[in-house]
C-alpha cells in the first residue's frame, strides 16, 4: 500500500467518501435536531408571579418551563444562617448574598440537582429542603450540604417588576 | 448448519423451495438436534419468545385506544380499564407481561451464568442476549411512562437526569431527550414512538440470537460439546416442542395468577395519580425488575460514578466470556464456582431489596457491601477462579452421568493422567 503511488482513481474515492459523509450528515441533523425543544416550548421562556401574599416563612410553588420554581420569603433568622455559613464548608461554594440579590427573597428552581426531584420544604438536616428520592440536605439558601446532588439548587433569571410581582425567566 | 439435504415431498413444495427455501429452514427447525439432556431451566428460551409475542399482540391493541399527549393519556389510560371492551384484561396482560417477561429472561440469563452457556464457542448469542435485555429495559422503562401517573412522571424524570451526569454536555443532551426543560408533551410522544418501536427490534434480534444459537447448537446440563445428530441428541420436533409447551403452561398459570387474582401488586399504587409536576411522591421506585441496578445507583455518593456504577454492572456482563477464565462450562463439574454462583444469586436478590427500601442507615451500608460484591464477582473471582479451581472430570459424553459408573469415566481418568 506505501509503495503505491496515490493515482486519479485514489483521489475520486477519496472525494466521493468526503461528499458522501458530509451529505449524510446534513441529512442525518434534522432528525437529531427535531427532538431539541421547538418554537412553542421556548416561547414559554417567562412568567409572573404575585408574591403580595406571601408572609415570611412562606414559601410557593410555580410553574415556569414545566418546572417548579420556589419562591420563599425567608425570616430574618433563615436569612442570618444562610449567611453565617463558612465558604469552606459547602459543596458548593456560593455567597447567599449573590443568590438572594433581595436577602428576604429567594428564588430558586425546585429542582434537586441530583436526578431532578421536587425536594420538601423546611424539611432536612439544614432546615431548608429535603429530597425524598436519594436523599440530599439543602440549606435555607438552597444550597446542597449533604447527599448525592452536585450543585445548589439553581437560581433563574429573575426580576421584580414591582414591589408585589416577580417576572421569572 | 445444514444437517442433512432435504427435498419437499410435493411437486408444488419443490417449485416453491427451490425459488424460496422456506421449506428447507421450517425442516431445520423441526428436525435441529438438540441435546437430549436438556433440563426445564432451558426452556425459558420459548417462554421468552412468547412473551415477546404477547407484548407485541396487547401493545398493538392498546395503541389502538391509547392517546399519547400530555393531557389525555391517562384519561385514555383509566378508558380502556373502564369502557373499552375486554380493555382492562388486555392491559393487565401486558403490564403483568412485562414483569413476566423480566422474570422468564432472569431465570434464562442466571441457567446460562450456571451452565457456562456464554463461554466459546456461544460469545455471539450471549451479546445478542444482553443487547436484548438492555432494549428490554429501555422498552419496560418507556412503556411504564405511557400512562402518565405520578411514577410515570418522576420516573422518567429521575431516569433520564441519569444524562446530567455525563461531563459538559449532559445537561444539553437531557434537553434533548425532553425536548423541553422537563418531561413533559414532546417527552410523552417520543417514549411512545419508541416504546413502539423497540419489540420489533427485539424481533430481530432474537432471530439473530437463535440463529446463531443454531451454529455450534444448544449447551446442555453437562456443559460438554454434543456431536449432532447422533445418540446424544433428540429432533427438536416433538421432543423438545412437547417439552417446551409443557413448561409453557406451567408458566400461564403464574401468569394468570397475577393478571387476575393480583394484577396490581408489581406496580405502584402512585400511578394511579395523574402526572404533577409540582409534586415528588414521597418514595420513589422503579418497577421490581430495574431494582439491583437502583440499588448499585443509590450506593455510590457520587452522581457521575453511581451512574457509571449502574451502567457498568449491566455491561460487565457482556464482556464476562473473557473474564471467566475457565474451560469448563457446567458449574456441576466446579465445585468452587458452584458456591459463589448461589452468592452471586443472593447478592442480586439483596441487590434488589435494598434497593426498594429508602437508601439510608443500614440499608445503605448493605448496598454498599452488595455492590461491591456484585464487581468482586465478575472482575476478581472468576479470573482467579478459572486458573486456580480443581474441576470433577468431565464425563466423556452426556449419556454417562445417567448410566453412571460406566467404564468411560474410568478412561477418563486414565485419559487425564495422561495428559498430565
Amino acid at each position: 500500500m506505501s509503495d503505491k503511488k496515490p493515482e486519479r482513481r485514489d483521489f475520486l474515492f477519496t472525494a466521493t467518501y468526503a461528499v458522501g459523509a458530509v451529505g449524510a450528515a446534513a441529512v442525518v441533523w434534522p432528525l437529531v435536531d427535531q427532538m431539541n425543544p421547538d418554537a412553542s416550548v421556548k416561547a414559554l421562556a417567562s412568567t409572573e408571579v404575585d408574591v403580595s401574599s406571601l408572609k415570611p416563612g412562606n414559601t410557593i410553588t410555580v410553574l415556569w418551563r414545566g418546572k417548579p420554581v420556589f419562591i420563599r420569603r425567608r425570616t430574618q433568622e433563615e436569612i442570618d444562617v444562610a449567611r453565617s455559613v463558612k465558604m469552606e464548608d459547602l459543596i458548593h461554594p456560593e455567597k447567599d448574598e449573590d443568590r438572594a440579590k433581595n436577602p428576604e427573597w429567594l428564588v430558586m428552581l425546585g429542582v434537586c440537582t441530583h436526578l431532578g426531584c421536587v425536594p420538601l420544604n423546611d424539611k432536612g438536616d439544614y432546615d431548608g429542603w429535603f429530597c425524598p428520592c436519594h436523599g440530599s440536605h439543602y440549606d435555607t439558601s438552597g444550597r446542597i450540604r449533604k447527599g448525592p446532588a452536585p450543585w445548589n439548587m439553581e437560581v433563574p433569571k429573575y426580576e421584580f417588576v414591582n414591589a408585589n410581582t416577580i417576572k421569572i425567566g | 448448519m445444514s444437517d442433512h439435504e432435504y427435498t419437499p415431498k410435493s411437486k408444488a413444495g419443490k417449485w416453491f423451495n427451490d425459488r424460496l427455501p422456506l421449506l428447507t429452514l421450517a425442516n431445520h427447525l423441526t428436525d435441529y438436534p438438540t441435546p437430549k439432556n436438556l433440563n426445564y431451566w432451558w426452556t425459558f428460551g420459548g417462554i421468552l419468545t412468547f412473551c415477546l409475542i404477547t407484548q407485541i399482540v396487547t401493545g398493538l391493541v392498546l395503541a389502538m385506544h391509547y392517546i399519547a399527549h400530555a393531557d389525555m393519556a391517562f384519561e385514555s389510560v383509566e378508558h380502556i380499564m373502564r369502557d373499552v371492551n375486554y380493555g382492562w384484561l388486555i392491559r393487565y396482560i401486558h403490564a403483568n407481561g412485562a414483569s413476566m417477561f423480566f422474570l422468564a429472561v432472569y431465570i434464562h440469563i442466571f441457567r446460562s451464568l450456571f451452565y457456562g452457556s456464554y463461554k466459546s464457542p456461544r460469545e455471539i448469542i450471549w451479546i445478542i442476549g444482553i443487547i436484548i435485555y438492555l432494549l428490554m429495559m429501555a422498552a419496560a422503562f418507556m412503556g411504564y411512562v405511557l400512562p402518565w401517573g405520578q411514577m410515570s412522571f418522576w420516573g422518567a424524570t429521575v431516569i433520564t437526569n441519569l444524562f446530567s451526569a455525563i461531563p459538559f454536555v449532559g445537561e444539553g443532551v437531557v434537553t434533548w431527550l425532553w425536548g423541553g426543560y422537563s418531561v413533559d408533551n414532546p417527552t410523552l410522544t417520543r417514549f411512545f414512538t419508541l416504546h413502539y418501536l423497540i419489540p420489533f427490534l427485539i424481533l430481530g434480534l432474537v432471530v439473530l440470537h437463535i440463529w446463531a444459537l443454531h451454529v455450534p447448537g444448544n449447551n446442555n446440563p453437562v456443559g460438554i460439546d454434543v456431536k449432532k445428530p447422533s445418540k446424544d441428541t433428540v429432533p427438536f420436533h416433538p421432543y423438545i416442542v412437547i417439552k417446551d409447551g409443557f413448561a409453557l403452561l406451567m408458566f400461564m398459570i403464574v401468569f394468570a395468577f397475577f393478571v387476575f387474582y393480583a394484577p396490581n401488586i408489581l406496580g405502584h399504587a402512585d400511578n394511579y395519580i395523574e402526572a404533577n409536576p409540582l409534586v415528588t411522591p414521597a418514595h420513589i421506585v422503579p418497577e421490581w425488575y430495574l431494582l439491583p441496578f437502583y440499588a448499585i445507583l443509590r450506593s455510590v455518593p457520587d452522581k457521575l460514578l453511581g451512574v457509571v456504577a449502574m451502567l457498568s454492572a449491566i455491561l460487565i456482563l457482556a464482556v464476562l466470556p473473557w473474564l471467566d477464565t475457565s474451560k469448563i462450562r457446567s458449574a456441576v463439574f466446579r465445585p468452587l464456582y458452584k458456591q459463589f454462583y448461589w452468592i452471586l444469586v443472593a447478592d442480586v436478590l439483596i441487590l434488589g431489596y435494598v434497593g426498594a427500601m429508602p437508601a439510608e442507615g443500614l440499608y445503605l451500608l448493605i448496598a454498599r457491601v452488595a455492590t461491591a460484591y456484585y464487581f468482586l464477582h465478575f472482575l476478581v473471582i472468576l479470573p482467579v477462579l478459572g486458573l486456580k479451581e480443581r474441576t470433577i472430570p468431565l464425563p466423556l459424553s452426556i449419556t454417562e452421568p445417567v448410566l453412571g459408573g460406566s467404564p468411560n469415566m474410568a478412561m477418563a481418568k486414565k485419559k487425564e493422567s495422561k495428559i498430565e
